[in-house]
């Protein structure tokens, strides 16, 4: 078996808003467009991707919140209608989608050997998470690629953003590991926002942009301050900062997808492309993309 | 109709293990049995709403409240997935859900009914109505707990409730899904070795169990902070629901409880508590935060924002020329400023060219004092009519109390307090309507102090309020 390949690691934010704004035949709610900012650079990233082949996406949602240990979606298939239980008027999207349960079950044993707690979901009634289907068809709006979904270990409510971030970097290093030993070509995804300050109301037109921008100076500052260290290629200072950065920015670094991203793709010092930026509801969101295959000089 | 009313109340687990997995543990089957229990005396007391609470729906957008009348879908808990499925269908009051809306708007919170095919009804929501309520007989309406949400917003979302409960006349039970100690431990556990996560979670439960089981609602009510600090992990939702409990109790510490069960479930602490409104005889509150009737915090970001800006333009241009309302009222005026002029940053514009007190010898003399909220312009108990001019309900001890707090900010900053007040007149646009509970709210406040008083009717005020007074007070030495 050729040695598996990680072809691409991308930032990819999942607010439901954007589906909503792209008026997909899967979800019920429709738009007069918004936040395009983000939808092109989500159309940057696919165009990016276009001429790459590779098999299977891996993708952490924050929001599958798991309290006892990191989860995997362990059968086949799921369909199903979701429902964003924050945005319901936005997001009700009719869902079917295919799991590379292999891939998965490989890195639920590297993470188990590794001594992390790891658990396969096998429920069939399972309702797959919001954030996992906006990412998913943002990144992958034809559904043609089988997807590994991993479920957000909420360690950083039970200890701290560095214990958090410790077994995040464990879990990408064994995520990594494994898909090298799968031979299989992955693009792997961390689907969150960067600064995560809420508006608490909403506009009567909720894609009227008069009404869309940032929460707070503050926070604009620090998502720039990420930005730059993302197209500078200097990962390890995302990781070094972490702790302020997901505590002073209410991040969504907390659910450990950026940490566990980067560690994935062993700490990137290549500079990453940054295909987009734009607040939703006054949250921070950034779409970028590691082109790892461009830089197989970077240990792959 | 009689007045409704809050015939009981519950704290009830959220974890799906008392529905799917009683037998394989003895504390869970306790639990369950527990929750039986529960069923049974809410069966009996001829309840006909039941009123949900459940920290397991977080929500951003104000507070959310189902409104579908019957939704169905089946429930997998995220982490507990191999327990199995909880196929759910509720008998949900949707009218009492859209009048709760409706009541929310008129005391200032932000809410939204939610009635979408599909919605997924939290866990803590499902597993509580599944045994509460295994026949569906009662009607039941479910409200989320906002991430954002303090303990004025919340306890306000209460009375909001029981404004909907009492004009309805229900027989209503409140009840909290909810654990106590929330850590749970980070691995997964055999059955058989479940217990509290730690001994300091288990003394804290046993702590708050006791103060319910004393019937003492509200001291937890104001312990919440510091439990949350102490057992709760930092998951989205604080240790709320106490005080939305307590609010529909009307703050009560003399509650006649009961605690049916106390449990590990997963290392969390689940218990079922039964609250009865009789009186028990026991405590009394020990230490107070302020009551709140109207939520008048800082939510609209969007809009206060769009304010912001207005008010840094105007401040930079031409200080002194009178603002626009945000609710299209009569421009905002800064206060005037002159020798013996007392002006608060606490209380709202005046509507003129008039400072909000002048003090002359011994005696304050206040300019008529109105509702509104400083900063927000906001109208506590909602405006007498719209922008059109079409008349609104509204709440008239809402507006009453606000001219009270908003005197009492007046004086405080002259440096005396409401207790200095000698002579009130007041004004009122219906005194029909309102004269009752304008009186009622004065006999609590104003009427614990003892000034004179002169109540009359007028045809309008220059905002769209209710009642207005003008006090004369005492000054305090001049420092």
């Amino acid at each position: 078996m050729s040695k598996g390949e990680i072809v691409a690691g991308c930032l990819a934010p999942h607010p439901p808003h954007l589906v909503y704004a792209e008026n997909p035949p899967q979800n019920e709610p429709t738009a007069e467009g918004g936040w395009e900012q983000l939808r092109w650079g989500y159309e940057r990233l696919r165009e990016s991707l276009a001429g790459v082949d590779y098999d299977a996406i891996v993708l952490l949602s924050p929001h599958w919140q798991t309290y006892v240990g990191t989860h995997f979606l362990g059968l086949p298939k799921f369909k199903n209608l979701s429902v964003d239980p924050v945005f319901p008027n936005l997001f009700r999207y009719h869902y079917d989608l295919e799991i590379d349960v292999e891939l998965a079950q490989q890195i639920h044993d590297r993470a188990a050997d590794a001594g992390l707690a790891v658990k396969m979901m096998t429920n069939p009634d399972f309702r797959v998470d919001y954030g996992t289907i906006t990412t998913g068809h943002m990144f992958n709006p034809a559904w043609d690629k089988p997807l590994v979904v991993v479920s957000s270990n909420r360690s950083r409510d039970y200890y701290s953003v560095e214990v958090m971030q410790e077994m995040m970097i464990e879990l990408g290093r064994v995520t990594r590991e494994a898909i090298l030993a799968s031979g299989k070509k992955v693009v792997v995804i961390a689907s969150n926002s960067l600064s995560h300050r809420h508006f608490t109301t909403e506009s009567a037109l909720p894609e009227d942009m008069s009404k869309e921008h940032i929460t707070s100076h503050a926070m604009h500052l620090w998502d720039m301050r990420m930005i730059e260290y993302f197209r500078t290629g200097q990962a390890q200072r995302i990781l070094d900062e972490m702790p302020e950065f997901t505590e002073q920015a209410i991040a969504e670094s907390d659910g450990g997808g950026l940490s566990w991203l980067l560690s994935t793709l062993d700490v990137p010092t290549y500079p990453g492309i940054l295909h987009g930026y734009g607040t939703i509801i006054g949250t921070g969101n950034a779409i970028v993309e590691w082109p790892v295959r461009d830089h197989k000089e970077a240990g792959l | 109709m009689s007045d409704g009313e809050l015939i009981g109340s519950f704290i009830v687990p959220v974890h799906p293990h008392t529905v799917l997995a009683p037998e394989q543990n003895e504390g869970w089957g306790r639990l369950r049995d527990a929750y039986d229990v529960a069923a049974q005396r809410i069966k009996d007391s001829g309840a006909d709403l039941l009123i949900i609470y459940s920290t397991t729906w977080p929500s951003i957008i104000g507070h959310q409240i189902i409104a579908d009348p019957n939704p169905e879908w089946v429930m997998v808990d995220h982490d507990f997935h191999d327990l199995g499925s909880i196929p759910y269908s509720f008998n949900i009051d949707e009218k009492f859900a859209h009048a709760w809306n409706e009541a929310n708007e008129k005391r200032g919170l932000k809410s939204r009914t939610v009635a979408y095919h599909g919605f997924p009804i939290d866990v803590g929501s499902v597993v509580a109505l599944k045994l509460l309520n295994p026949d569906n007989a009662i009607p039941a309406v479910i409200v989320s707990s906002n991430v954002y949400a303090n303990r004025s917003e919340t306890t306000v979302l209460a009375k909001a409730c029981m404004d909907v409960v009492k004009a309805t006349g229900r027989k209503a039970i409140a009840v909290t899904a909810m654990s106590l100690s929330n850590r749970m431990f980070t691995k997964p556990i055999e059955p058989k070795d479940d217990r509290i996560h730690s001994l300091k979670d288990d003394e804290w439960n046993r702590k708050i169990l006791e103060l319910l089981g004393e019937g003492r609602l509200e001291d937890v009510g104001q312990l919440s902070r510091t439990i949350h600090q102490q057992i709760r992990v930092n998951k989205v939702v604080a240790f709320k629901p106490m005080w939305w409990l307590s609010g529909m109790n009307t703050n009560r510490n003399d509650l006649t409880g009961e605690v049916l069960a106390y449990e590990a479930l997963h290392g969390a602490g689940g218990a079922v508590v039964h609250l009865d409104p009789t009186p028990s005889g026991t405590g009394d509150i020990e230490y107070d935060e302020d009551d709140v009737e109207y939520f008048a915090g800082e939510r609209n970001v969007l809009d206060a924002d769009q304010l912001e800006t207005e008010e840094n333009e105007q401040s930079s241009n031409a200080e002194s020329l009178p603002k626009e309302d945000l609710n299209k009222g009569p421009a905002l005026w800064e206060p005037t400023e002159g020798e013996d002029s007392v002006n608060s940053e606490a209380a709202p514009k005046p509507v003129g060219a008039y400072p909000h007190a002048r003090r002359v010898g011994d005696l304050l003399y206040l300019s008529g004092v109105g509702p509104r909220q400083p900063g927000t312009n906001a109208i506590p108990g909602g405006p007498i009519h719209d922008e059109s001019g079409k008349a609104l309900d509204y709440d008239i001890k809402a507006q009453t109390q606000a001219v009270v707090d908003n005197i009492t900010r007046i004086l405080e900053e002259a440096g005396g307090s409401i207790d200095d007040v000698l002579d009130v007149t007041s004004f009122l646009v219906d005194m029909d309507r309102d004269f009752q509970g304008y009186n009622e709210v004065w006999a609590e406040t104003l009427g614990q102090v003892g000034p004179t008083r002169t109540t009359l009717a007028i045809r309008a005020l220059p905002t769209p309020i209710a009642v207005e007074m003008k006090v004369i007070a005492k000054a305090p030495p001049k420092m």
